[in-house]
């Protein structure tokens, strides 16, 4: 058993919830990159002997998620200046809910899978379908731009949950590159949200189909 | 003896709970604030005032403050403090816990409906339609406990996290105790679901619902509120920081500095965050559900 | 001996209401009733001390059955205790209620039908063979029609008298087809337990499903409660609290038997019931909470109790499954338990509403208020049942939501039906302040007709009894626990009589008996000290604050509508509130009005429009009624080939 680490998955699972239920896009901010810095400290709980490797990996994750992609995203809001979701396609209550039953459905369905032991003990496997799941949901139901970029950094966390099963398999070099990728990809939605903001003057991306002719 | 501290602690103690959250927020707030005995100085002033009685009330708008006090009092009875044993315990008696404080709720919205004052029945309603999900998360979080414990006294129920000393089922605690804190916050009328400074009648649950109470019935409501919120905040501590020492003397002051956080940590959300829209507030409290619903959902599956 | 005392009581009640004209008359159906009554408490006294089952036989001559025999056994004295007392006290309360002088053209009509109810329940419990069970069932469901129906110069009632028996026959409908099945198993039509050997699991669970939706009808479980509301709420009040009290416990009563005698082996059957029981006590107290007349509030609460013994009946089944001892006690020493207890409060509380609309001339509690001050013993009386009816501690409903509470706790996962009832239980918390405050708090809504005053002794004194029997079980539920006991093994095994352990094991009362005197006591003293204090300082008197506004009016207090508003909200998605909101265009508007409403959604969303469609189909047929004799014959003739061709056919 690992507990520890459990308490930190269950914590990520409330977070998630908690991204579900506010309208504010600066908590969703706060929110997800609390996520990124949980995330970050798992593998302190999973592996016996800590490597330099593996800290430098842990580190750089905490950095990003915890510090720079926050500070980018505050930034972009700041300059289109908008606070709040304000017509998600589905509410907020609702959402949360599908949220809560997909959390729940992956705790069940989690349990028939064929894992080894050692997988099914800790909560990886449903912590992180549950997470890919709201990911999801943030990324489909929000029509604001900031917040399906949101969804996608809490799809990117549940996959990094995954990840977490094999860590010691995986180089460094990948889990670098996989960084590196998620800060290339925001990097470049920030530059678009601001590009958007400038031809729609709004953040609705449902605006986007304009663009067709 | 450990009995007696019991006693001394749940019906002293309480006050000083309220004196801790206004001067945490005084401080975030950069001012002085009152002084932390203020709470005790206020019910003995109440004590000594004259009563004004509705016109239209009957003898339920007099005997709710004491029925209140008494079933929460009983209510405070059967949960153990820290790791000492409960006054008085019996297979069941988390059934019991719940129904008592129901008891209290029954007659404070039956005595705001006595006075027939449209913002106090606007109190009684929100007060009984939010306990609705309440209630839920209360029982969701006994289950969990009774779960690991396999008892049904709270007297044992609540030492469960003690005795499983960090086994398997953290994450279920974790969840109960996120649980239990907002229904801490729910159940005392605190920010994010009711602000017990506010001054729009409009916008209260349990103080709108107190409006015409005067002098000592005051004070006995106000008395009573704040046993409720230590007697909840001893719930959740076991659940947060299960610790026992040895040394009963280390024990109580553990204990005591434990529950002086809880308020600490009351004051802070109150500080930090703005009041809920009262239409969002079932939005926080079936997050609450959900949560201790997961933890449940964890440990039978 | 004893078996006589019951026949007398089944068959004198009835025969005495045959009287005339006059007050004398009713007086003397009353003592008749009330003799029926206690010699039946005497018959049950005897029996419980005797010998643990009591069969007698008459012979009989129907071609199926020989033999007329009724018997009676721990269940069964469960179930006759409340047959033996609520429609006892309600005739009392009904002299003065519904006086004959005041309702020449239908008191002798009720007179009789109240009597046949009574005796008809108690031989429903007594029946020990399908057919009689049949006849007297169907004899109390026509004299509970005709109850409901007295105001029968009033379209509402007959209406609501025309849903009752169209949902009581089709619940009859399920039950010949059920003792139809269980003659092919068994070979006979006496109750017995069914060898598990002779049936197919599918005809098992077959019979579970016929037994539960057919005896679900008489119950009011939640899809099929249609008819409940408005029959209760239209029925003259002490009739209302037989039906609620008694009758629908003699749906109750039918599932508990049936289930006896079923070899069910499979957990999932008590595990539906259970979920069928949690979500008709929410969905009922939800829609109490929704209404805005008084009796209907209460009827809708029934369906909710309902929900609460139907979950204690589930998990006791559950338990005979899982071969978990616990389970089958609590669960069903709970769910019996809970059905004293809801004839008791129910009651109480339907008489209690009797006393209100008299005094008030109206069942509307948006226009009530601030009864308890001209109707000070009402007021105490009412607060006794509501309290009661929430299952807060010291009355009776704690003890018996307390057991079941305990089965929940201990089960695999029947977790969840804790919560459940702990949702019902805030809800109802909420229901019953929302009546208490609306009727007796605060000041009248509507300018009264005449002065209300207390209903006059023949009124108050059976409600008090009742009041007296919620407080005797809710401070000493265990004085039950031994008939309770009883009652569990002999359902557990029909034949023998299974051991179970006691429930001191597991339901430790004396400890609620020593709470519940501590909290009165502790109460009562602190109250004491306060009234004397308040008294020394003379206490001011003046008008309610009102928040800075000068001139309020009664008008402006909290209503049950508003009162219900965010819970009803809430659950909006299933009662789904009709609500009139005029829109405001002008400056200066007119006067509007705002009008919501919670109607029923299964009989007004579902039943009523399916009825009118089969309605419209069947107009079609009207073409064979040709009203011309010689064709109706030649219809006969038809038939009867059809019937004797399709007879050789299967070879008979």
């Amino acid at each position: 058993m690992n507990s520890p680490l459990n308490a930190l998955l269950v914590v990520v699972l409330a977070l998630n919830l908690f991204a579900l239920g506010t309208s504010r896009l600066v908590t969703v901010i706060k929110i997800v990159s609390l996520q990124g810095v949980l995330l970050g400290l798992m593998p302190l709980m999973i592996e016996e002997h800590v490597e330099w490797e593996s800290l430098l990996a842990m580190g750089g994750t905490i950095l990003l998620k915890g510090a720079v992609i926050p500070w980018m995203m505050m930034r972009a809001i700041r300059e289109v200046e908008i606070r709040r979701e304000m017509e998600p396609l589905i509410g907020f209550l609702p959402s949360m809910l599908l949220g809560a039953l997909a959390t729940g459905l992956a705790l069940l369905f989690s349990k028939s899978l064929p894992l080894a032991s050692e997988h099914t003990a800790p909560l990886l496997v449903p912590a992180s379908l549950a997470t890919i799941f709201v990911g999801f949901i943030l990324l489909t139901t929000r029509a604001k731009a900031i917040t399906q970029v949101m969804g996608y950094l809490v799809l990117e966390n549940g996959i990094y949950i995954f990840g977490l099963l094999l860590l010691g398999v995986i180089p460094l070099m990948v889990e670098l590159g996989v960084l590196l990728d998620l800060f290339v990809a925001i990097f470049i939605i920030c530059i678009m949200v601001n590009h958007i903001n400038q031809a729609f003057s709004s953040l609705d991306t449902r605006r986007l189909s304009e663009l067709k002719e | 003896m450990n009995m007696f501290i019991h006693l001394v602690l749940m019906l002293a103690m309480p006050p000083l709970l309220l004196g801790v959250i206004n001067k945490t927020k005084a401080l975030f707030a950069g001012r002085k604030g009152p002084p932390l005995l203020q709470s005790y100085y206020d019910l003995i002033k109440l004590a000594r005032k004259s009563v004004v009685i509705s016109r239209t009330t009957t003898w339920i708008f007099i005997a709710a403050p004491v029925v209140t006090l008494t079933s929460i009092a009983m209510a405070g009875l059967l949960v153990p403090l820290g790791p000492f044993g409960a006054p008085v315990s019996f297979t069941g008696d988390l059934i019991l816990f719940a129904y008592l404080l129901a008891v209290g709720r029954f007659f404070t919205t039956a005595a705001a409906l006595d006075t027939g004052s449209s913002f106090e029945g606007m109190g009684a309603a929100r007060e009984v339609t939010f306990a609705c999900l309440s209630e839920p998360i209360l029982f969701f979080a006994l289950l969990v406990l009774a779960r690991i414990s396999g008892s049904l006294a709270l007297g044992d129920l609540l030492h469960a996290p003690l005795d499983a000393g960090g086994q398997g089922d953290i994450a279920s605690l974790v969840l109960v105790a996120i649980g239990l804190f907002i229904l801490l916050l729910a159940e005392n009328s605190r920010i994010p679901v009711d602000d017990p400074n506010t001054h729009l009648e409009l916008t209260m649950i349990h103080e709108v619902m107190v409006l015409d109470h005067s002098g000592p019935l005051l004070g006995l409501i106000l008395y009573g509120a704040s046993i409720k919120l230590f007697v909840i905040g001893a719930v959740l501590l076991h659940v947060l920081f299960p610790f026992q020492s040895g040394s009963a003397l280390l024990d109580w002051g553990v204990f005591v500095a434990e529950m002086l956080g809880v308020a600490v940590a009351v004051g802070v959300v109150e500080s930090t965050m703005a009041r809920l829209q009262m239409r969002h507030v079932p939005y926080l409290l079936i997050a609450a559900i959900l949560f201790c619903a997961f933890g449940f959902v964890l440990l039978v599956r | 001996m004893f078996a006589a005392a019951l026949a007398l009581v089944a068959g004198g009640v009835p025969a005495c209401c045959l009287s005339r004209h006059s007050v004398r008359a009713q007086r003397a159906t009353s003592v008749l009733m009330v003799l029926g009554s206690l010699l039946g408490w005497c018959g049950l006294a005897m029996a419980s001390f005797g010998t643990s089952a009591v069969e007698a036989g008459l012979p009989w001559h129907l071609p199926w059955e020989q033999r007329l025999s009724i018997g009676l056994d721990a269940i069964g004295a469960v179930f006759l205790i409340p047959v033996f007392t609520v429609p006892m006290l309600g005739s009392i309360y009904g002299l003065a209620y519904w006086r004959q002088g005041d309702h020449p053209e239908n008191g002798r009509g009720v007179g009789l039908f109240y009597g046949l109810l009574a005796g008809s329940m108690a031989l429903v419990v007594l029946a020990r063979n399908a057919i009689l069970f049949l006849i007297v069932w169907e004899l109390m469901a026509l004299a509970a029609f005709f109850l409901a129906g007295a105001e029968h110069e009033k379209a509402e009632v007959r209406r609501a008298g025309w849903i009752y028996l169209v949902a009581t026959h089709a619940g009859t409908l399920c039950l010949l087809a059920l003792f139809a099945l269980m003659r092919q198993a068994s070979g006979g039509f006496a109750f017995g337990v069914l060898d598990a050997g002779a049936l197919t699991p599918g005809m098992v669970t077959l019979l579970f499903i016929l037994s539960v939706v057919g005896f679900g009808f008489k119950a009011g479980l939640m899809p099929l409660h249609v008819w409940l509301p408005g029959a209760h709420a239209n029925a003259p009040s002490h009739v209302s609290a037989v039906m609620s009290g008694v009758m629908l416990k003699m749906g109750v009563y039918g599932m508990v038997r049936m289930i006896s005698l079923l070899p069910i082996s499979e957990a999932w059957n008590g595990g539906a019931l259970l979920a069928v029981g949690a979500v008709t006590g929410i969905l009922g107290i939800a829609f109490a909470i929704g209404q805005n007349d008084i009796k209907r509030l209460l009827a809708y609460s029934s369906i909710e109790n309902i929900g609460i013994i139907c979950m204690g009946i589930g998990m006791a089944l559950l338990g005979r499954t899982l071969h978990r001892a616990d389970l089958v006690l609590l669960g069903l020493g709970g769910a019996l338990l809970h059905v004293w207890n809801h004839s008791l409060f129910k009651s109480l509380l339907f008489l209690n509403s009797g006393a209100i609309i008299h005094a008030v001339h109206s069942r509307e509690m948006n226009r009530m208020g601030g009864l308890a001050k001209p109707m000070p013993q009402t007021a105490w009386l009412f607060l006794i049942g509501a309290v009661a009816i929430c299952g807060l501690p010291p009355l009776n409903g704690f003890a018996s939501e307390w057991l079941i509470y305990l089965g929940l706790f201990q089960g695999p996962t029947t977790g969840v039906g804790a919560v459940a009832l702990a949702l019902i239980g805030a809800l109802a918390l909420a229901c019953f302040v929302k009546i208490y405050g609306m009727v007796f708090l605060g000041t009248a809504r509507d300018p009264l007709h005449g002065e209300p005053h207390d209903p006059s002794a023949a009124m108050r004194h059976p409600m008090a009894l009742l009041a007296a029997g919620c407080v005797v079980l809710g401070f000493l539920p265990h004085l039950g626990f031994p008939l309770l006991h009883a009652a569990a093994s002999q359902w557990l095994d029909p034949a023998g009589g299974a051991a179970l352990p006691e429930f001191e094991e597991f339901a430790p009362a004396q400890w609620i008996s020593a709470v519940a005197v501590g909290l009165v006591a502790a109460a009562g003293l602190g109250y004491a000290l306060l009234r004397r204090r308040i008294r020394r300082t003379d206490a001011a008197v003046g008008a309610t604050w009102g928040c800075g506004y000068a001139q309020p009016t009664p008008r402006m207090q909290y209503t049950g509508s508003s009162f219900g508003d965010v819970l009803v909200g809430l659950f909006g998605w299933v009662l789904r509130p009709r609500t009139s909101r005029p829109a405001l265009k002008k400056l200066f508007p007119d006067r509007v009005e705002f009008a919501c409403e919670v109607q029923d959604t299964v009989l007004h969303g579902l039943v009523l429009p399916v009825f009118r469609r089969a309605a419209a189909a069947m107009m079609k047929l009207r073409r064979l009624q040709q009203g011309r004799l010689d064709l109706y014959l030649l219809y006969l003739l038809v038939i009867l080939i059809v019937l004797l061709s399709w007879g050789r056919h299967l070879g008979l």
